[in-house]
């Protein structure tokens, strides 16, 4: 009864009805971050997220890609609760995050699950893996002693760190890099999230241990039917692995597009130029200077105005870009891109 | 455990460590049998001084004194006689006349410092006189006057004027002394054998019973001597070792926990209270905190227990804060602190369990190193004459050695006693903390 109540106020808010098949949506979210003088004076905001939205389905992989400084983190951790938005909504299952009161914002914390970069900072070095994996149970009242024991060995067997007892008892230092991101993946799991947000979790590994741990992550989205986000820069290790890619440039979503159709036809030059960048085996290139877009990632502080690429765009349209912001132009169906360029 | 095995694993290598672990060790091991030895309200008792000391000696050197000198210097001699063993010379109605004899034999080549005669009477109402006779092993014979006894009596030989007056010094060295070729001449020489003292008494009553003690006072006295109140200084060595490391380790414990919390809680929470705790903290800093306490013990109470109270009150915003801060910021940001928090973990667990333990290791060997500190800072305040009024510790034995003018009169081992064990267990607790400190930080390792 109560949580129909908050279901149709979320529906009533966004002015849509509710999907069931929808684990979460943003709907215009705004992450800044003020910026004071000594302390004290607001001297502005930094945009990491600027007016935000989509909806993320069951069993959905979706690729946010942009470089760095772009807002993709930011908005992976306004996803997880970690930011609280400054304005916008993040309703996921139907529920409006900001409407939650404490309990109900731990509910929603055990239902998402947090993968980091860099998998030994995410491990304290003084537990051992079996307090890592026990942790997140205590904090939520999960079972009983045993209850915990026996969900602890199956999550390390689901990651593949098997036996078990071969690693309950190590400590991350102890651990390999690959086996250690297995544990943060573990740990991620254990409260049987149905959101999965991954911020580059395999940037910082071996390029052998990436392939193992990225098919790991696929098997188990699969197996759990998991919505997996998934934070990357790069977007090689995206290619066979998301089914919808968010391409973020300054805060906003440049473009959004099923996998294939976006590597096969990018609507967006900013995407374009991601494309270009990736690299490519072939000998011919070693002498081959690429054409990049000049200049740097824009100051989120002050945001250009109009379309944020124009400064950097090899196609802007002369007094329409710098003056008025682009709006998602569809230009096939489940693919948007917001850039004039589109404009029929 | 195996923590504690690895640990020691590491120790192992260091002898300071070793070392220093030893006389932490014996420390604990004193403690643990001043306590058994001598019961907490015993102790204290003791320490107030009064009659139960009445057989000790005053400012007495340590008995081991005596290994190095060639005239060894006189311990205590107690010998007692009573009545009911006593020859008696004649029966009367209602009464007896008898003789005690209290052999006394002396064999040391120096005078003893005082000498005393103690006597109990029990009658009823007829108090009986005894005549006190002096009998040296060469056959002289000195007179030391009649007494009618009361109950319970110090009849003190040294003191007596009159009788020192007689015998041209006081008593125990004129009788003692080898006699000259004029009478009443002081040779300055003990002669040896066995001298007596004869109790002729004269009782009035059938069951009325007279029983004495002669005490020679010693020069020295056993393994610390004894103080100008004739207190056996073991009694403070042994029980201040208990006292003092408790103190230590309550007044470590305290600052650093409370410290830890609050540096961990503002770095954590941020904000104003973080604000707050760094003003409070540099306000506290420039306080000087020995006035404080010493205003506390002139106007409020020297429990030991309130300046430990004070002590931790004023440690908690102490300049530890502002390490622990600058150790604790990076934790603040470190991903498993993020992660913690994504999966829901509140506040103080993230302060307690997962901020505080991951600077801890790095803090347990300035702990350890602390602790002495504070066993110093006590032992200051009982020198300055603001230690606790009641417990026996090192501080007030160093204390009493001041006001007496130890130095001054030459009684050395009254400050070389405490000072030494104040040494020791800053000695120990440095070695070891300095060996942990190598072993926690590896980077000291390599200078």
């Amino acid at each position: 009864m109560n949580e129909q109540s908050v279901n149709l106020t979320a529906a009533a808010a966004t002015g849509s009805t509710v999907d069931p098949s929808v684990v979460v949506a943003a709907r215009e979210l705004h992450t800044w971050f003020e910026l004071r003088r000594w302390g004290l004076f607001r001297v502005g905001n930094v945009r990491a997220v600027d007016g935000v939205s989509f909806e993320l389905r069951r069993g959905e992989a979706a690729a946010f890609v942009g470089e760095s400084g772009c807002g993709k983190s930011s908005l992976a951790r306004t996803l997880l609760g970690l930011y609280r938005p400054t304005s916008g909504q993040v309703v996921f299952e139907g529920r409006e995050m900001g409407g939650l009161d404490r309990g109900q914002r731990r509910d929603y914390r055990a239902r998402v699950g947090y993968v980091q970069q860099d998998p030994y900072g995410a491990l304290a070095p003084f537990m051992d893996v079996r307090r890592i994996l026990r942790e997140p149970l205590i904090v939520n009242r999960v079972g009983d002693r045993g209850e915990r024991e026996t969900r602890i060995r199956a999550a390390l067997e689901e990651v593949g760190l098997s036996p078990p007892t071969d690693f309950l008892e190590k400590f991350p230092h102890m651990l390999s890099g690959g086996q250690q991101q297995r544990v943060v993946i573990a740990r991620a799991l254990i409260l049987q999230p149905s959101l999965l947000i991954a911020d580059e979790p395999v940037s910082m590994l071996d390029a052998s241990v990436r392939v193992e741990i990225l098919n790991l992550l696929r098997d188990i989205r699969r197996s759990r039917k998991l919505t997996l986000a998934f934070v990357t820069h790069d977007l090689s290790t995206v290619r066979h692995f998301a089914e919808r890619i968010f391409v973020m440039y300054a805060g906003r979503m440049a473009e959004v597009a099923p996998v294939e159709a976006l590597l096969a036809r990018p609507r967006h030059p900013y995407t374009e130029a991601l494309l270009a960048a990736l690299p490519d085996p072939d000998p011919e290139n070693a002498g081959r200077l690429r054409e990049l877009p000049a200049g740097e990632p824009p100051s989120l502080l002050d945001p250009p105005s109009g379309c944020r690429f124009h400064p950097r765009c090899p196609h802007r349209i002369a007094g329409l870009c710098e003056t008025r912001e682009p709006p998602d132009f569809e230009v096939a169906p489940g693919h948007v891109a917001a850039c004039w360029l589109n404009q029929e | 455990m195996r923590t504690w095995h690895l640990l020691w694993q590491q120790l192992r290598r260091y002898p300071s460590a070793l070392v220093g672990l030893a006389l932490i060790g014996l420390f604990v091991a004193l403690s643990l049998y001043a306590v058994l030895a001598i019961p907490y309200r015993e102790a204290l008792l003791l320490w107030r001084g009064g009659e139960q000391w009445q057989d000790y000696p005053r400012n007495a050197a340590p008995a081991w004194t005596n290994w190095w000198r060639r005239s060894k210097l006189p311990e205590t001699i107690v010998v007692r006689e009573s009545s009911a063993e006593a020859t008696v010379e004649e029966t009367f109605p209602d009464g007896r006349r008898l003789r005690m004899t209290l052999a006394f034999p002396y064999g040391y080549g120096e005078f003893p410092q005082e000498m005393n005669l103690f006597v109990e009477a029990d009658f009823i109402e007829s108090r009986p006189f005894a005549s006190l006779l002096w009998q040296t092993p060469d056959g002289r014979q000195f007179d030391l006057g009649t007494y009618r006894l009361r109950g319970r009596e110090r009849i003190s030989l040294s003191q007596n004027r009159d009788l020192a007056r007689r015998l041209g010094a006081p008593a125990h060295i004129a009788l003692l002394s080898e006699p000259g070729a004029r009478p009443l001449e002081l040779t300055g020489r003990v002669l040896p054998g066995e001298h007596r003292l004869i109790l002729d008494l004269v009782m009035f009553e059938d069951d009325a019973e007279v029983s004495t003690k002669l005490i020679s006072y010693g020069r020295v006295h056993g393994l610390a001597g004894t103080d100008h109140q004739r207190r056996d200084l073991m009694v403070a060595l042994l029980w201040g070792t208990p006292i003092a490391l408790a103190f230590g380790l309550l007044a470590a414990v305290g600052t650093t926990v409370t410290t830890l919390v609050v540096a961990a809680a503002g770095v954590w929470l941020g904000g104003w209270i973080d604000a707050a705790i760094q003003r409070i903290t540099e306000v506290n800093m420039i306080l000087p905190m020995l006035p404080v306490l010493v205003m506390v013990g002139a106007l409020y109470s020297r429990s030991i227990w309130v300046m430990l109270g004070v002590v931790v009150l004023f440690g908690i915003f102490s300049a530890g804060i502002k390490m622990y801060r600058a150790m604790l910021l990076p934790v603040r940001d470190a991903p498993y602190i993020e992660a913690a928090r994504a999966y829901g973990a509140g506040h103080w667990r993230i302060i307690l369990r997962y901020m505080i333990p991951r600077v801890l290791p790095v803090l347990i060997p300035a702990f350890v190193t602390l602790i002495p500190s504070f066993v110093f800072l006590e032992a200051s305040l009982a020198v300055l004459g603001l230690g606790d009024p009641v417990l026996p510790t090192w501080g007030k034995i160093l204390n009493d050695a001041q006001s007496e003018g130890a130095l001054y009169n030459g009684y050395y081992y009254w400050v070389v006693a405490p000072a030494v064990m104040l040494m020791l267990s800053g000695l120990g607790f440095a070695m070891l903390g300095f060996a942990m400190d190598r072993i926690f930080n590896p980077r000291l390792r390599a200078g």
